[in-house]
């Protein structure tokens, strides 16, 4: 069976999938929104006078000088989602891009559907409902040429915004024909026609990003910089170890600070449940109101918190890797029985640490508690319709009763999913009615009360039979979890490659207690699974006397389609092959290779990984210069990268590669663990959690896109995970040093 | 206390604690929110200014140490012939992703061009090393820089 679908075929039975309106529906309610893109909904307002913009449909506005303005619906972290959702629909609505302008829209996902940075979706999600908006104001727009001219509909064409009649030798912009066309049939969006991909001229060429002008201007854009008239400033005062109370606050020191205006008790307790205590201290300044933290005094009730420490996770990761497992994640045949029978096993453990997320923009929100009990949030949240509910919740007013406008994102990675910010910006301004606040967290704050990415442990053991093939696979998972049930983000797949395609396969896990909320951070679960699978298997592969794309080849058989955990989700190994071959013939791979000797006491070596994460397939080949024995430094990367049949922004599609490549090599080489004591966690600053900097940047990062006919899938998140077990692949490589354990640290 | 400073080509007065950082004054007191607050401690470059064509951190910089000098920030950074350069050179390649840290990058770019106006590799992982992107758009840094300082990349 070959992987490449024919075109055609591909399209077609994306069609009958899809396009049906009520399943498409029917799966916008499962994904817990509701999605009425409905071109009728936002026709109804499709009023005002002559020369006034007109609304078609919810997306889309026709200017009196015939440029466009197009909403862009879901939060810009620096994904490029702002630019791109944009493009699919101008490209159907047929306009040329110089004439499309682009608003980022509140949240309302009533409106607008589901709303959220998060998981590399937005291209899967949005890739034909933003294409059926635009193609549907298009059609309403030539329905209204048609009219006019008294010709068919299937006659007219349409061209950078103007409906064309050839044949009567004459065209007319659609500003002039907007308002006719709002009162047109509004089309069926399952059936409305699509442009075929050779007729794209917006989707698959290089856009810049919208806001590249404003940022090097310093336009206020961020959520940081809303500025409202009247504006209170607030800092917090959090509880250190998580999960503390307030017992006693001292504020009179404060409150004597001209410039203070009040102090406010809050807490973000509905994720994780429980009380996570802070006190606010509102000023005309977050300046004063920061150094105005010093004065209060605050005495915590943290005593059930102590017990929680790194050195304690350790021990009883240690102890736990001993025992057998709590719960069994997959079961396959007797992997004990096969291991025992096994011509050779190979075994060893591998670990990572708590990170945080360490966003440059720090934590903040601004809001309003209007006197009739509304609210109205400045919210730079990845996750608009989470805090929504959330604060509704610790509210206890209606989510309707709020707005929350979007602003730009001074970095996501998954911290903004949460929405603790809001939740507590929200409490503050209840405490001070009438007036906007801005809540800011400072460096320490964010650092020290984020949602971290769960630390785990694996113990592996792989059996090999008499001619190298993967017979029997276990993993013994350590993470952290509650009744029996991972907490969120430290969950495994029970899917996880290889155990599906091993006759014998076992994977299990322990589940430890934690007090640190646990959180998404870019590439959730598979930045870690990534590193300690394809880590491992690299030693399965040496076992073997082959190199890891071989040992990969074999495992992954035949091109088939493999179920995964996710319903609707499947792993295809044959678009897998394809991605690690082309790496291997982009960076001229010659197998499993020594150290090469570089300058002085320097020695390079080469590495591989493979990971198929949030639908994209990426192989990775990482050459590496180790000096004086201990400083790994990053050369070059090759990636191939398989996310369907188009490339949406090419542009923005490199810059993403490159950057979450860039990020894996921070999370391998340059990040320090998030570090915990007597239940708080200590780091202070980007010195005890230093940030990859320029000078570790390798001075070229190669991408080979690998086209399927598939649909377009997301690229935030997959070309990270590879890059991190193909680091430590290649220093084993150079130094014959095999490093199990992040950050990699040669010693 | 009355501080009289020269930003972006205007004459400004303003009643501040002297200890107040030159970030918060901008930010807070002259209504300039293009410098950035990313980590308060002079450790990821966000808060990027010139003082007196200096690249400075003003998370560091005390409003009293400002008093009589010349700052340029962001939004006037492309009123300098370099800064101008630089600018264009950040919208040609698209440098930004999330863009957060961009205006420190820019202030820190036209501070070295100035200072050499034709880097090596070398010179700009020099001259850039104190200014953090969490989105990791340094390959484009890198290659915005040479492209305003007009050497082959």
């Amino acid at each position: 069976m070959s992987i490449v679908k024919d075109r055609e075929a591909a399209g077609a039975a994306l069609s009958r999938r899809s396009l049906n309106r009520r399943s498409f529906l029917a799966a916008s309610l499962a994904g817990g929104a509701v999605l009425t893109f409905d071109a009728r909904i936002a026709l109804a307002q499709a009023t005002g006078a002559a020369g006034e913009p007109v609304l078609l449909t919810a997306f889309i506005r026709i200017n009196a000088d015939n440029s466009v303005t197009i909403g862009a619906k879901n939060p810009e972290i620096g994904q490029g989602v702002k630019t791109m959702l944009p493009m699919l629909i101008a490209e159907e609505l047929d306009v040329a891009w110089n004439q499309v302008r682009i608003e980022q829209t509140d949240a309302d996902d009533k409106r607008y559907g589901l709303q959220v940075a998060g998981g590399s979706t937005a291209t899967p999600n949005n890739w034909l409902p933003m294409r059926q908006a635009g193609a549907a104001a298009r059609a309403m727009l030539v329905a209204a040429a048609a009219k006019q001219w008294g010709v068919a509909p299937a006659s007219l064409s349409t061209e950078a915004g103007k409906v064309i009649d050839k044949a009567g030798g004459r065209s007319m912009p659609y500003a002039a024909l907007a308002r006719e066309a709002a009162g047109m049939p509004v089309p069926d969006l399952a059936t409305v026609p699509l442009k075929p991909a050779d007729a794209f001229h917006i989707i698959g060429q290089p856009m810049q990003g919208v806001d590249t002008p404003k940022i090097v201007k310093g336009t206020p854009l961020f959520g940081i910089d809303t500025h409202l008239p009247g504006m209170l400033h607030a800092a917090l005062v959090k509880c250190p170890a998580f999960g503390g109370t307030i017992a006693r606050i001292d504020d009179a020191a404060v409150r004597g600070i001209p410039g203070v205006v009040a102090v406010v008790p809050v807490n973000s307790g509905l994720v994780p449940p429980g009380q996570q205590d802070a006190v606010a201290i509102v000023a005309d300044s977050w300046w004063k109101a920061s150094k105005a933290r010093e004065k209060l005094v605050v005495a915590w009730d943290d005593a059930a918190q102590k017990q929680f420490s790194t050195a304690g996770y350790a021990k009883q990761a240690a102890d736990a890797l001993g025992a057998a497992p709590q719960a069994d994640l997959f079961k396959a045949g007797d992997a004990d029985k096969a291991l025992a029978g096994a011509t050779k096993t190979v075994t060893a453990d591998y670990s990572y640490p708590f990170l945080a997320h360490a966003t440059l923009e720090p934590q903040n929100c601004t809001a309003l508690w209007t006197a009739d009990g509304k609210l109205e949030l400045w919210a730079p949240t990845q996750n608009p319709g989470a805090g929504r509910k959330e604060v509704a919740a610790m509210l206890g007013i209606a989510p309707e009763a709020m707005t929350i406008h979007m602003t730009r994102i001074g970095g996501g990675f998954g911290r903004r999913l949460m929405s603790d910010y809001m939740v507590l910006a929200a409490q503050v301004a209840k405490g001070v009615p009438g007036r906007p606040v801005k809540l800011l967290w400072d460096r320490t704050d964010d650092l020290r009360h984020d949602y971290y990415r769960p630390a785990g442990w694996h113990r592996f053991t792989a059996g090999l039979d008499a001619k190298g093939a993967l017979i029997a696979f276990k993993d013994h998972f350590i993470t952290f979890g509650a009744d029996g049930k991972p907490i969120r983000a430290a969950e495994m797949s029970s899917t996880e490659f290889p155990a599906p395609v091993v006759p014998d396969a076992h994977l299990g896990a322990t589940y430890l207690k934690t007090n640190l909320p646990t959180g998404w951070l870019r590439a959730p679960t598979s930045n870690a699974m990534a590193f300690v699978y394809q880590g491992f298997l690299d030693e399965v592969a040496e076992a073997a006397g082959i190199d890891l794309p071989e040992l990969m080849r074999r495992t992954l058989g035949e091109p088939r389609e493999l179920p995964t955990e996710r319903k609707g989700l499947v792993f295809h190994t044959g678009r897998a092959r394809s991605v690690i071959d082309a790496v291997c013939k982009a960076a001229n791979w010659t197998g499993r290779t020594g150290p090469a000797k570089g300058a002085g006491d320097a020695v390079k070596g080469r590495g591989f990984g493979f990971y198929f994460s949030h639908r994209g397939y990426f192989a990775e080949v990482v050459d590496v210069t180790v000096s004086g024995g201990t400083s790994v430094k990053v050369d070059k990367i090759w990636m191939a990268g398989d996310i369907g049949s188009q490339v949406i922004n090419p542009l923005n599609a490199e810059h993403q590669s490159q950057g979450a490549a860039i990020d894996g090599i921070a999370q391998a080489l340059v990040w320090q663990p998030v570090v915990q004591e007597a239940g708080a966690v200590t780091a202070d600053n980007f010195g005890d959690f230093p940030l990859l900097r320029i000078d570790a940047v390798p001075r070229d990062v190669a991408i080979t896109w690998v086209k399927s006919d598939f649909p377009p899938t997301g690229l935030g998140e997959p070309a990270l995970p590879p890059v991190i077990p193909a680091i430590a692949n290649a220093i084993r490589a150079a130094t014959g040093k095999r490093l199990r354990s992040l950050p990699l640290q040669l010693t | 206390m009355a501080i009289s400073l020269t930003v972006n080509r205007k004459k400004r007065v303003v009643d501040a604690d002297a200890d107040k950082p030159l970030l918060w004054v901008l930010r807070e007191d002259l209504n300039l929110p293009g410098t950035k607050f990313g980590c308060g401690a002079g450790l990821c470059g966000a808060c990027t200014v010139l003082l007196d064509g200096n690249a400075v951190r003003s998370c560091q910089t005390p409003i009293a140490d400002a008093a009589g000098k010349q700052i340029t920030t962001i939004e006037d950074v492309a009123s300098l012939p370099v800064g101008k350069k630089v600018v264009d050179a950040w919208v040609d390649l698209d440098v930004p992703q999330c863009g957060y840290c961009q205006a420190g990058q820019i202030m820190s770019a036209t501070a070295l061009l100035t200072q050499t106006p034709r880097p090596t590799a070398e010179d700009i992982e020099g001259g850039m090393s104190g200014n953090i992107c969490r989105c990791a758009t340094y390959l484009r840094i890198q290659k915005a820089i040479r492209k305003a300082a007009g050497v082959a990349a």
